[in-house]
């Protein structure tokens, strides 16, 4: 493949002049505004009500405009932002340990291994601590202090105390915090809401994206919706694997659809894997769990020494007879090594035959030295419902005996190319939170998820999009006109096709092919031999998907079998798209790990003469090979360095 | 394992609905309910018949999104459990289990096992809500707030709006899912300027909606998969009293 220049595409990051700290000052005022009274001649539709969405809907509704959100869940409270368990990142420096604004922004610059855009990362850490006020006066409920103040804790990748959570249930609250501002907005009419709605195209009229079109999952109605500008907050793709922590109805068809039309799709290679997931138990699993990061705050990852151990009692295995490998390779951090670096740990030590577990992918995760440090009563005021999760899902007690973890697909820094103002190539189409690929490079820190959704929702966009309003100015089209049609009758035309499909195989059992291959393939360790592979059998099954899948029933109605079909036929091409971007970035870089380029002891080398860059796909019609664009990154205000956790 | 499930089918609102009965085998026991489910509806494709939609998502306990009615029990007999978390091994071989949709006046049945729950959002947007401007807010720490009142704040914020709480009582009343919200916000230093007005809004929305009276019979707090307490329904009954005397008072 050749690696082509940036011709079609516009790829100017817009990244604003000045001192990197000013940047965003600057910015706000070049940026135009859009009067008070005008802003309610614009309707902006908002997909997705998960922390970016939900944020933006009650924001941008509550500024004025007209929006209309969408979300395929029977109500916006449900969206997947809700099942973050352990925090919140924000460079307040309440704990007088060190942290600012510049720590928290170096922090994920080299977290993501140098593949995050510097200006991005930048205001991210800026507005960090006014998310945390916002959300303070919302009611969250966060854990404090007896003196009433926030309480802190540490989290992976940091030295510092800058997470702020509530229980093990971060996400629900900043989330019920997002919707209950959102609820406010739609009862005073600004925002209207559409639950069980599911958005299947993106309509452009002249390079500008001017509406939807969605299938309302209960009736089976396709209808299309106009406005003057479309953000997409619809979360990651992790699903591709099949198995992920992300829920069920997570999927890539709002993006993959938006990158078909059109819209640059940024690093899909870049997946996260989160180390501490409960372990694959069978056949029948439908999903991974995870159990929060902040476990590790007082737990110990080991495994045993010798492989002849490792079908023991844990409890039987003696001190000496255990190898608390974090500890060992990563001294400074320990336990607390970055996400990337934990799991490829596991896997390795795993892949030594040191497994433990029943399924024979796990290692342990032991609070025996916390729990006779600190008691009992103590790690189950902090874990509490972490432990009791984990014995229902595996009937294990893990105050008795140490925890079985294994990584698990988690999160995907890649997403929609967008530009400083959070822009897609498509000029109307913006993508916020894990929709989009900019704040966190090659490898997310825990905690920051949420930060970046929140503050993309509350912070960024109010200001981004009076900028593309007040410059393109009102021009909503009219839902019959020719273009909107057009779309529609596309839309139509492929859930036909999928209803009308009464072959033998389940969507489902695609989808769980797919997910081997992805999993094997394109998971923790690429290559380039692998991921050819991957590509030839993705091809394959998608060829056989289109011959013999079997959706039942119609689409006139609720059919859970239909939907599936639909997403996973996204899948299907997109999980392609996602191999041959990771065998065109030829290096090792945070979850992104290629063999062919580890050191002896196997840390990951990065190549950054030919590689400091985000690879921005664009598609160039169905069995077309799409075309790799680059966006260069400049570090102007750190220096590239060996990311050492050591 | 074997099991024998009888499953609630309806084809939409107004359907009459029927149960429908199927043997299912090989169902491991590590496996989660709906994993039994999928495992149903895997085999039902394979025989011809249109699956059984019900509710999901997250599959880990906290959306809310998953319901069902277990053996006349909403999420089952497991305490503090939702359906999505409930496994096999909770069951035995050769278990007849009765599968129903959360059934309540103001939680009409979509399809099969699927209900609408919309009218909990309308609650919410009655008033389960703190105004508050994006960008006005105050530092998080200008405001302390006792550890004790945040502990119970969060303590009523972990109801995840499944809709147990109606589903398990006779008069199908939404007081447990209420008093959490506005217990949540009400406990508050913030959430005091529209104490009055928030319950008042939300209680007479809950009316709205079409849910019944409580009586104190206490069968949503037992249901309810996050423990939320029955002291949060008195502490609603307080607050709504005291602002209705306000309110006559103004």
């Amino acid at each position: 493949m050749t690696y082509l220049k940036s011709q079609t595409m516009n790829l100017d990051s817009n990244i604003p002049e000045g001192p990197l700290a000013d940047k965003w000052d600057n910015h706000r005022f070049s940026s135009k505004l859009v009067n008070p009274a005008n802003k309610r001649k614009y309707k902006i539709i908002v997909v997705g009500s998960g922390l970016a969405g939900g944020s933006a809907a009650a924001t941008l509704g509550e500024l004025g405009y007209n929006v209309d959100c969408f979300c395929y869940q029977d109500s916006p409270r449900r969206a997947h932002s809700i099942a973050a368990q352990g925090g919140i990142n924000a460079a307040k420096n309440y704990q007088n340990d060190g942290d600012s604004i510049h720590r928290l922004f170096y922090d994920t610059v080299k977290g993501g291994d140098f593949r995050s855009r510097e200006a991005n990362v930048y205001r991210l850490a800026q507005v960090s601590t006014n998310i945390i006020d916002q959300c303070v006066a919302q009611g969250v409920p966060f854990a404090r202090e007896y003196g009433g103040l926030l309480a802190n804790r540490s989290f992976g990748g940091a030295q510092v105390s800058r997470t702020f959570y509530a229980r093990g249930q971060t996400g629900q609250q900043l989330l019920l915090g997002a919707y209950s501002a959102l609820s406010r907005q739609i009862s005073a009419g600004q925002v209207k809401m559409h639950t069980r709605d599911e958005m299947l195209d993106i309509v452009v009229v002249d390079g500008h994206a001017k509406g939807i079109i969605t299938r309302n999952l209960a009736t089976g109605e396709t209808k299309a919706w106009t406005a003057d500008a479309v953000l997409l907050c619809t979360g990651g793709y992790g699903n591709v694997y099949y198995l992920s922590t992300n829920a069920i109805g997570c999927n890539v068809t709002a993006t993959f659809r938006a990158y078909r039309r059109g819209a640059g799709f940024a690093n899909p290679c870049f997946t996260q894997i989160h180390p501490t997931c409960i372990p694959v138990a069978g056949d029948h699993q439908s999903k991974l769990t995870l159990m929060s990061e902040s476990l590790r705050n007082d737990g110990r990852v080991w495994v045993p020494k010798n492989a002849e151990d490792a079908g023991k009692n844990p409890n039987d295995i003696a001190e000496a007879d255990r190898d608390y490998y974090l500890e060992r390779k990563y001294p400074s951090f320990g336990n607390l090594a970055p996400r990337d670096i934990s799991s490829r740990s596991a896997k390795e030590a795993c892949d030594e035959g040191r497994a433990v577990g029943p399924g024979g992918r796990g290692v342990y995760l032991d609070f025996s030295d916390s729990i006779s440090r600190l008691g009992e009563t103590a790690i189950r005021e902090r874990y509490g419902n972490l432990f009791q999760m984990y014995e229902r899902i595996t009937g294990e007690n893990a105050y008795q005996r140490p925890m079985r973890i294994y990584p698990a697909i988690h999160y995907t820094m890649g997403g929609l190319w967008v530009d400083y103002n959070l822009m897609t190539t498509i000029p109307g189409c913006f993508a916020l939170g894990e929709a989009n690929f900019s704040d966190h490079g090659a490898n997310r820190l825990g905690a920051s998820a949420l930060m970046q959704g929140l503050s993309d929702g509350y912070f960024v966009i109010p200001y981004t999009i009076g900028d593309y309003l007040a410059k393109s100015g009102a021009g909503a089209i009219s839902p019959d006109s020719p273009e909107v049609k057009e779309v529609m009758e596309s839309v139509r035309e492929r859930v036909d096709q999928l209803v009308s499909s009464k072959g033998k195989r389940s969507s489902r059992s695609y989808h769980k092919e797919l997910g081997q291959i992805m999993w094997e393939y394109a998971g923790m360790a690429r290559n380039e031999k692998g991921l050819n592979k991957a590509i030839g059998q993705i091809q394959d099954l998608r060829d056989d998907f289109n011959k013999n899948l079997l959706v039942p029933g119609s689409g006139d109605n609720l059919n859970a079998e239909l939907e599936r079909a639909g997403r996973v036929r996204d899948f299907l091409d997109f999980g392609e798209l996602l191999c041959r971007d990771a065998l065109e970035r030829n290096e090792s870089c945070g979850g992104h790990f290629r063999e062919e380029h580890q050191t002896e002891d196997g840390e990951a080398v990065r190549d950054d003469e030919n590689f400091a860059h985000a690879a921005v796909w664009e598609f160039d019609g169905d069995g077309k090979t799409p075309n790799r664009h680059q966006e260069k990154l400049t570090y102007d205000n750190v220096k590239l360095a060996v990311r050492s956790y050591k | 394992m074997k099991l024998f499930l009888k499953v609630w089918r309806q084809d939409n609102r107004n359907d009459e609905g029927r149960f429908e009965t199927h043997t299912l085998d090989n169902v491991s026991e590590d496996s989660s309910f709906l994993e039994m489910m999928d495992q149903l509806n895997e085999q039902l494709l394979e025989e011809g018949t249109e699956p059984v939609v019900f509710d999901h998502d997250c599959r880990e306990g906290i959306c809310g999104m998953c319901s069902l009615t277990i053996n006349g029990l909403p999420h089952g007999t497991e305490n503090s459990t939702t359906t999505c978390q409930l496994h096999m091994r909770k069951f035995e071989d050769g278990d007849t289990i009765t599968i129903e949709p959360f059934r309540a006046k103001a939680f009409p049945v979509v399809k099969d096992l699927v209900v609408d729950r919309s009218a909990f959002d309308s609650i919410t947007q009655a008033g389960g809500f703190i105004t508050v401007r994006t960008g006005s807010a105050p530092d998080g720490n200008a405001l302390p707030v006792p550890k004790d009142d945040s502990d119970k704040a969060m303590d009523a914020a972990a109801c995840i709006g499944c809709g147990a709480c109606v589903a398990s009582c006779k008069n199908a009343s939404a007081m447990l899912f209420t008093s959490a919200k506005a217990g949540h916000l009400n406990m508050l230093p913030q959430g005091q300027a529209e104490k009055d007005k928030r319950v008042l809004a939300m209680v007479s929305a809950m009316d709205e909606a079409g849910f019944g009276n409580c009586r104190n019979y206490g069968e949503c707090s037992a249901a309810c998969p996050k423990d939320i307490s029955l002291d949060y329904i008195a502490k609603l009954n307080r607050d709504h009293a005291k602002a209705k005397i306000k309110s006559i008072f103004a």
